[in-house]
C-alpha cells in the first residue's frame, strides 16, 4: 500500500495526542502546575493537526462533514464521530485545569476512555480490510492503541520532568508502555512474515484448475490508479533495515533515555527534561518509521491481478 | 445509507464473462471508456493526456495470464500452456465491502437490482472504497476527486429511447467475439443463469467472502493439437474412391 504522508502524520500525531489526553485523564499529572496546563494545550493541538491533515488526502475535502453520518457501517464514520465526541471531555478536562486548578475525576477518566476508543477506530479502519492480509487482524488495533498510550506516556514524562508531578513514575510507565507496544508490533511483524495469503494469482482468476497462473501483460503500460494506490514496493526491498531503526529509535533509544533518567535523577531537573525529550524525539522517529512500513510492508489483493 | 439492502432483491443484474471466447481486443474497455465518459458523473478524466505517462480512470481493463500447467516452469513443458485474456469490471458484489466502508453513504447498492453506484454529489473522495475491493473495481477520478466504478450501465439498461438490443451495458453491445453477457442472475430462466449453470461460472476470490455477482465461464479444456492430426484426411489416403477412381486407383498400384 502506498504510505501517503498526510496518513502517517495524522495517525502518529493524533496517536500521540490521545494518549497524552488518555495520561491527563488519568489525573496522574498536577492540574494547578503550568506544565500541566501546556500538556492539555499540547494533547488538543497535536489531535486537531493530526484531524486536519488527514483531510489532505481527500478529494473533496469540502464534503468531509458527510463522513460523521455512517457510523452504523463503516470504522472511518465512527472515526470521525468519535474524534469530535472526544473534544468535549478533553476539552472540559482542559478548561477545569487551565482556568480552576482542578481535575475532576469522572470527566478525565471519560477522556481517557473516548480518545482509546478513537484510536480503536482508526485502527479498525484497516484491520477491518480483508483485501489488505497484513491489516487484518487484531494485533493491529493492539498496536495502534498501544503506540498511542506510549506516545502519550512519553509525552507526559517530559511534561513530568517540568515538574508537573508524577516523576519519575511516569517515565517507568512510558517504558513498560513501550515494551508492550513493541511487543505488540513484534508479534504482528512475525504474523506478517510467517503468514500467507489469503487471495492468490489462481484465486483471483479462477484458473487455478489449469495450473499456475502468471501475469502476461498488464491492461495498460503506464501505471494507474490501483498499481500506485496499492503497489507500493520501495519500502519492502528495504524492510528489515527500516524495521531495525524502528526497533531502534522507537524502543531501544526512548527506553534507554527514560531510565537514565529515572535512575539519574530523583526529582525533576533540567537533566530529566533533557533526557526525556530526546527520548520523545527518538520515538517520533521510530513511530514514523513504524508507520511507513505498515503502509509500505502491507500488500494488497489487487495485485495478483498486476503480477505482484 | 451505506448498509447493504436487507433480503433477496427482486433482481440481480449482473454479467457473464466468457474465458474460452474474449479475445483481448481491449473493445469492450475502449467502448466503457467512451460511454462512460459522457455518461454517468463526472467525465473520466485522464492525466497528462498526450504525455509519455499517460493514466486515467478506467471502469474496465483487460488483464492477460498465462496459465502453466502443473509441473511446467516454462511454457510448454508439461502439457499445453494457455494465455487467457481475462476482461475485469465492478462484480457487483452481494457483500460488497466497498459499501459498507464508506463513511459518507455516497457508495451504496441499490435494493431493486443489486447495482453498486456511487453517488458522486456525496463522496469525499477518501479512496477507502478502493482500498477495500480486492478486484481493483474501483479507480479515483484525480480531476473530479470522486471514485468511479462501474454503473453496469445503469443509465443505457433501462433507457427507454433505445432500440431493446442497445439496452444492455456498453461492454456487452461492443464485444465482437460476444463474451460478455449481461442478465438478471435471479431468473434461473434467463441466458446467463443457463450459462452458468452449463458452464461452471466461478466466482473470483471466493474466499474474500464477497459473494460476487458477476460470474466468469472457465476455458474449455483445450483438444490436444497433436492428436487432432490424427483426424486430418492425408492427401494420400484413397479408401473413400470408388467406381472408375477405385479401379484406377488398384491398376496405378500394380504398375
Amino acid at each position: 500500500m502506498h504510505p501517503a504522508l498526510s496518513v502517517i502524520m495524522f495517525t502518529t500525531l493524533s496517536g500521540a495526542g490521545y494518549g497524552l489526553a488518555a495520561m491527563l485523564g488519568l489525573g496522574l499529572l498536577d492540574p494547578a502546575s503550568w506544565a500541566t496546563k501546556t500538556a492539555h494545550v499540547v494533547a488538543l493541538g497535536l489531535i486537531s493537526a493530526g484531524l486536519l491533515s488527514s483531510t489532505l488526502h481527500l478529494g473533496n475535502p469540502q464534503r468531509a462533514w458527510r463522513a460523521f453520518s455512517q457510523w452504523r457501517s463503516s470504522w472511518l464514520s465512527r472515526e470521525g464521530v468519535l474524534a469530535i465526541l472526544t473534544f468535549v471531555p478533553v476539552l472540559l478536562n482542559a478548561i477545569n485545569s487551565i482556568f480552576i486548578d482542578i481535575f475532576i475525576a469522572s470527566t478525565g477518566l471519560i477522556a481517557a476512555m473516548l480518545s482509546v476508543a478513537t484510536v480503536y477506530c482508526t485502527a479498525m479502519i484497516y484491520a477491518s480490510l480483508k483485501s489488505v492480509d497484513a491489516w487484518n487482524t487484531r494485533l493491529t488495533p493492539a498496536c495502534y492503541i498501544l503506540f498511542s498510550l506510549a506516545s502519550g506516556a512519553v509525552l507526559a514524562s517530559v511534561f513530568a520532568s517540568f515538574g508537573a508531578g508524577s516523576y519519575p513514575l511516569l517515565p517507568l510507565l512510558g517504558i513498560f508502555l513501550l515494551g508492550a507496544a513493541w511487543f505488540a508490533k513484534w508479534r504482528w511483524r512475525s504474523r506478517l512474515a510467517n503468514g500467507s495469503s489469503l487471495s492468490t494469482p489462481e484465486s483471483a482468476t479462477g484458473l487455478g484448475h489449469i495450473g499456475s497462473v502468471r501475469l502476461l501483460e498488464r491492461p495498460h503500460v503506464n501505471e494507474n490508479y490501483l498499481t500506485r494506490e496499492m503497489g507500493f514496493q520501495v519500502a519492502r526491498k528495504h524492510a528489515a533495515k527500516l524495521a531495525t531503526i524502528a526497533y531502534l529509535f522507537g524502543f531501544w533509544v526512548p527506553a534507554a533515555l527514560l531510565l537514565a533518567s529515572a535512575l539519574l535523577f530523583a526529582e525533576a531537573l533540567a537533566g530529566s527534561v533533557l533526557l526525556t525529550t530526546l527520548g520523545l524525539v527518538a520515538l517520533m522517529a521510530g513511530i514514523v518509521t513504524e508507520r511507513w512500513l505498515f503502509f509500505a510492508e502491507a500488500k494488497h489483493a489487487v495485485m495478483n491481478y498486476y503480477g505482484g | 445509507m451505506t448498509s447493504l439492502p436487507q433480503g433477496a432483491p427482486p433482481k440481480k443484474l449482473g454479467l457473464v464473462i466468457d474465458l474460452d471466447v474474449c479475445v483481448g481486443c481491449h473493445a469492450c474497455v475502449i467502448n466503457c471508456k467512451e460511454w462512460n465518459t459522457g455518461g454517468y458523473g463526472a467525465a473520466l478524466s485522464d492525466q497528462d493526456p498526450y504525455g509519455a505517462d499517460v493514466s486515467g480512470a478506467w471502469l474496465n481493463r483487460i488483464h492477460t495470464f498465462e496459465v502453466v500447467p502443473d509441473g511446467g516452469q516454462l511454457v510448454g513443458e508439461a502439457g499445453d500452456a494457455r494465455i487467457v485474456h481475462f476482461p475485469k469490471s465492478c462484480l457487483h458484489c452481494d457483500d460488497a465491502p466497498c459499501v459498507t466502508v464508506c463513511p459518507t453513504g455516497a457508495s451504496y447498492k441499490r435494493a431493486e437490482d443489486g447495482i453498486v453506484l456511487v453517488d458522486e454529489d456525496k463522496c469525499i473522495g477518501c479512496g477507502l472504497c478502493a482500498w477495500s475491493c480486492p478486484y481493483g473495481a474501483r479507480e479515483m477520478d484525480l480531476a473530479a476527486g470522486v471514485m468511479k466504478k462501474c454503473t453496469l450501465c445503469v443509465d443505457r439498461i433501462y433507457n427507454e429511447t433505445f432500440e431493446l438490443v442497445d439496452r444492455v451495458p456498453a461492454c456487452v453491445r461492443t464485444c465482437p467475439a460476444n463474451a460478455r453477457h449481461f442478465g438478471d442472475f435471479n431468473d434461473p430462466s434467463s441466458d446467463v443463469s443457463q450459462m452458468v449453470a452449463e458452464r461452471g461460472g466461478m466466482d473470483l476470490m471466493p474466499e474474500q467472502g464477497t459473494r460476487p455477482v458477476n460470474k466468469y465461464l472457465p476455458p474449455r479444456p483445450r483438444s490436444v493439437l497433436a492428436d487432432a492430426a490424427k483426424t486430418i484426411p492425408s492427401a494420400e489416403n484413397t479408401d473413400a474412391a470408388n467406381g472408375f477412381f477405385a479401379w484406377l486407383d488398384g491398376v496405378l498400384e500394380k504398375i
